[in-house]
């Protein structure tokens, strides 16, 4: 393996760390902070510190080394917290991920932020330490305004720590030669190593050192697991801090750096003991154990793999679709076993498939997870308060739809934030509550996510929608409904906000959301309602790979309509179809007229019935337009592979993607929005073909 | 370029490159047998509408949806017929995988740089673009196709333009 390999582990799971240190802190009472949630936060930060040194990455492993030893004050109580302290530390995790980009694109991380992030924490570790002030009176003024710390006093000082070594007795069982030789290098970067001996299983080195046991610990397991390392302090020759000996932990702000293991260390173990590496201090056992427990169960699996497998299991569906078909056609009375064969064959096909189907699903989590952040820091800068409730965080979407689903929603969160909800003075002037609400949820139905981004600001304003879409040109009426005022929000270059903010308001957003979730296959729906907030709807399809269809028939012709697109099927009757100018036919269902498209008309086919009573009408919806479709017959419903057009070919008009069929043929799936827009160009071809035909017969 | 004999061939081996050779009607063309995938017979092909008459459909090539394109309709040739004989090449230009109707398959040839000669200025249906020059053979006359070139070509309707995706 390649030291290459580790860094990427490295990345990876420092971004995972850093994220649920985001997580925890944004999480964290200020005024009754959790121990176990402190205690994770400062593995965390220990943890990348850790691997940092491991990897050369000095900048990085030195920021993380100053906030680490802020934490752990932290969770000794020594440094009580402040909401300006959980800024700078949420502000110190920014930097640790941009130091771990720079990293990754194989550049040195920016020094000058480096420098002032480590001033600035420092700076805190001098202050709340109840060391002597720093020479920047305004800015201690306006940040300790704290009661003194009475912990900070009794604390020994760095310098105390500083001096008092003890021994340490290390036991290492099971370690080859090899790994012990590495191991005991990496002792002597923690002090001197007084005495080793042993045999492979079981080795003792006595070691002298300042340093805590869980940094030993620490360090070691990046080699070894942590059950094959046993670590105490010899009482017997204790230096005097060992009095508080069943707690030591790393001396407050002079911790020195972590030592750095030769670089092929970790190259010589398996990459499953890089990933036990945040063997987290002994301090909090039990969430070790939990980490630990969620660590063995997953295993990361590059994604074209699983694709891969989906792709094989979905042939897989086809074959076994095709065998079906052959088998009921067999007599039962000769070829029970065979046909029963078949039954269960087909039972676990399907639960192969829905499993399989199942890695791809992430919990929306995934996504909402980053918005406490991104609302707390805007709505700090907007001066709003602002209080965000997230619903059905474990609603699964398909990987590559939670990945595209953030920046839109990103968009909407900051549309919310900056032109849906009201400064507090001016919600209490409307009686309501001071802290505006910004719910997101997500919820299947049917074949679908719901995704909503609720506020409950000011709502929508029509008249000034109207106004603004008059002046930037486009045609409007004020008999226009609401939803079709609040798709105007949609169009290019639209905004209302009076002022442009950098949050928000320039207009370059509302259409690059929509366009982007209608690539997704999905759409955008607005509720808004004056004075009581306004509601974003975002439909998508669960997953690309796997639709429901209804297979209709059309002539000779096999198509699939998405099933979730069908409103209902009926028996189109004379007397409810009405003519209108030229060849336009509508459907009267109960009250509504719906316009009717022909399939065998849009897609040249040939041999389906013409008489429109003859056929049956699928009443279909498609980006919020509805229509009656006329095809011959309907066959079915199933559950069909889907499969891109544009891979070897391109984008059919009126066509969303292809499927197999259970007899290996190909058959089309359509697109219902599409297709009506292919129909309204068709229709205006014929017609413009019909003039100019006039045209050329009149003068003769 | 397209009048010189492919500068590959000439460098993988001075003496040959190897064509496959098809009919379509009487006429003989070949096509660099590295861009052939597989040959397959034409069945189970699924109309698609709106498109010009030579791209037959698609078709189910183990899983994968490929487009197929009568090169004879293309070529504006009399009797196009689909029998057993017809036959699909399937090819694979472009990153895409193609299969492309013709009416029979015959020989693999290998052709020596001396015996390509340049293609002369002609036709509207084939331009000397899409050819890699003719091939002479004792009395018989190789079409040398540009296989990569027709189907890249924006009139093939095969691959979309990048103005009309945006």
């Amino acid at each position: 393996m390649d030291i290459a390999d580790f860094y990427e582990t490295f990345f990876e799971e420092a971004e995972e760390l850093l994220a649920d240190m985001e997580r925890l802190l944004m999480e964290l009472d200020v005024d009754d902070p959790d121990s176990e949630d402190l205690n994770a936060i400062f593995r965390a930060a220990h943890s990348i510190k850790g691997g940092a040194g491991t990897f050369g990455f000095t900048v990085l492993q030195e920021t993380t080394h100053l906030l680490e030893n802020l934490l752990d004050n932290t969770r000794r109580g020594e440094l009580k917290l402040r909401r300006d302290i959980v800024d700078t530390f949420l502000e110190t995790k920014d930097m640790l991920h941009d130091q771990l980009d720079a990293y990754r694109n194989g550049s040195e991380p920016d020094a000058e932020a480096f420098e002032r992030i480590s001033k600035v924490l420092q700076k805190i570790a001098l202050e709340e330490l109840g060391q002597e002030p720093v020479s920047a009176p305004s800015e201690a003024a306006a940040s300790a305004p704290a009661e003194p710390e009475p912990q900070a006093v009794v604390e020994p000082a760095a310098a105390v720590d500083h001096g008092a070594s003890r021994k340490v007795a290390i036991a290492l069982s099971g370690v080859g030669e090899k790994d012990r030789d590495l191991l005991v290098d990496e002792l002597q970067h923690f002090g001197k190593v007084l005495s080793q001996s042993g045999n492979a299983e079981r080795y003792d080195v006595v070691l002298e050192s300042t340093e805590s046991l869980e940094d030993m610990e620490a360090v070691l397991c990046f080699i070894i697991e942590p059950d094959q390392l046993s670590i105490s302090e010899s009482a017997a020759e204790a230096s005097p801090v060992v009095e508080k000996a069943p707690d030591v932990t790393p001396p407050a702000a002079a911790a020195p750096v972590e030592p750095q293991p030769a670089p092929e260390t970790p190259a010589t173990t398996n990459s499953e003991t890089v990933e036990s590496k945040p063997a987290a201090p002994k301090a909090a056992p039990k969430a070790n154990k939990a980490a630990k427990g969620a660590e063995s169960s997953t295993i990361r699996v590059p994604v074209d793999k699983v694709d891969q497998i989906i792709n094989l299991v979905g042939e897989l569906i086809i074959t076994q679709s095709m065998l079906e078909q052959t088998a009921s056609n067999m007599e039962i009375d000769s070829h029970g076993p065979l046909v029963n064969g078949m039954n269960l064959l087909q039972r676990n096909a399907r639960d192969l498939q829905e499993s399989v189907m199942s890695i791809r699903m992430m919990p929306m989590d995934y996504v909402f997870s980053r918005f406490p952040r991104l609302v707390r820091d805007l709505a700090a800068k907007l001066g709003k308060d602002v209080e965000l409730v997230t619903e059905g965080k474990s609603t699964e979407l398909d990987k590559s739809l939670i990945e595209r689903i953030i920046d839109p929603l990103t968009h909407l969160v900051r549309n919310s934030l900056d032109h849906g909800l009201e400064a507090p003075d001016k919600r209490e002037a409307a009686g309501k509550s001071a802290t505006g609400r910004l719910t997101l949820s997500a919820q299947h139905q049917g074949g679908n996510i719901l995704i909503e981004v609720i506020d409950d600001g000011a709502g929508l304003n029509r008249e000034k929608i109207l106004a603004k879409a008059r002046s930037s040109g486009l045609t409007v009426a004020d008999s226009m409904s609401d939803d079709d005022v609040w798709q105007l929000i949609f169009a290019p270059g639209f905004s209302t906000a009076e002022q442009v903010s950098d949050v928000s308001g320039r207009g370059v957003g509302m259409d690059v959301v929509k366009r982007n979730i209608q690539e997704m296959g999905g759409h955008v729906e607005i509720l808004s309602e004056p004075g009581h907030g306004t509601t974003t709807r975002i439909v998508l399809p669960l997953t690309l790979a796997i639709l429901d269809g209804m297979s209709i028939r059309c002539g000779k012709e096999t198509f699939l309509l998405p099933l979730n697109a069908v409103l209902e099927s009926l028996q189109p009757q004379a007397e409810d179809i009405y003519s209108m100018a030229g060849d336009d036919q509508l459907l009267k269902v109960r009250d509504e007229y719906l316009p009717i498209i022909t399939l065998h008309r849009a897609l040249d086919v040939t041999g389906a019935k013409t008489a429109v009573t003859d056929a049956i009408a699928v009443i279909v919806q498609g980006e919020g337009r509805r229509y009656a479709l006329l095809v011959d017959d309907l066959v079915g419903q199933q559950q069909v592979v889907v499969k891109n057009l544009e891979t070897n070919y391109r984008k059919v008009p009126g066509i969303s993607a292809a499927t197999i069929l259970g007899d290996g043929s190909v058959a089309l799936i359509l697109d219902i929005a599409d297709l009506h827009r292919l129909d309204r160009r068709k229709s205006q071809q014929r017609f413009e073909a019909k003039r100019t035909h006039l045209h050329e017969v009149s003068p003769a | 370029m397209s009048n010189q004999p492919s500068v590959e061939a000439a460098i993988t081996d001075a003496a040959s490159s190897e064509y496959l050779v098809f009919s379509l009607g009487e006429e003989e063309y070949a096509v660099d047998i590295l861009k052939v995938q597989e040959i397959r017979g034409y069945e189970n092909v699924t109309r698609i509408a709106n498109v010009p008459d030579f791209i037959k459909g698609v078709t189910n090539l183990r899983g994968v949806i490929v487009p197929i394109i009568d090169l004879r309709l293309k070529f504006d040739l009399e009797n196009v017929e689909y029998g057993g004989q017809t036959v699909v090449i399937v090819v694979n230009v472009a990153d895409r995988i193609v299969g492309i109707v013709v009416d029979g398959v015959s020989d693999v040839m290998s052709l020596t740089p001396d015996q390509i000669k340049p293609a002369p200025e002609f036709g509207v249906t084939l331009s000397s673009d899409y050819l890699n020059g003719i091939g002479s053979l004792e009395d018989r006359m190789l079409v040398l196709v540009d296989i990569e070139k027709l189907l890249t070509h924006e009139e093939m309707q095969l691959v979309e333009r990048t103005a009309e995706s945006a």
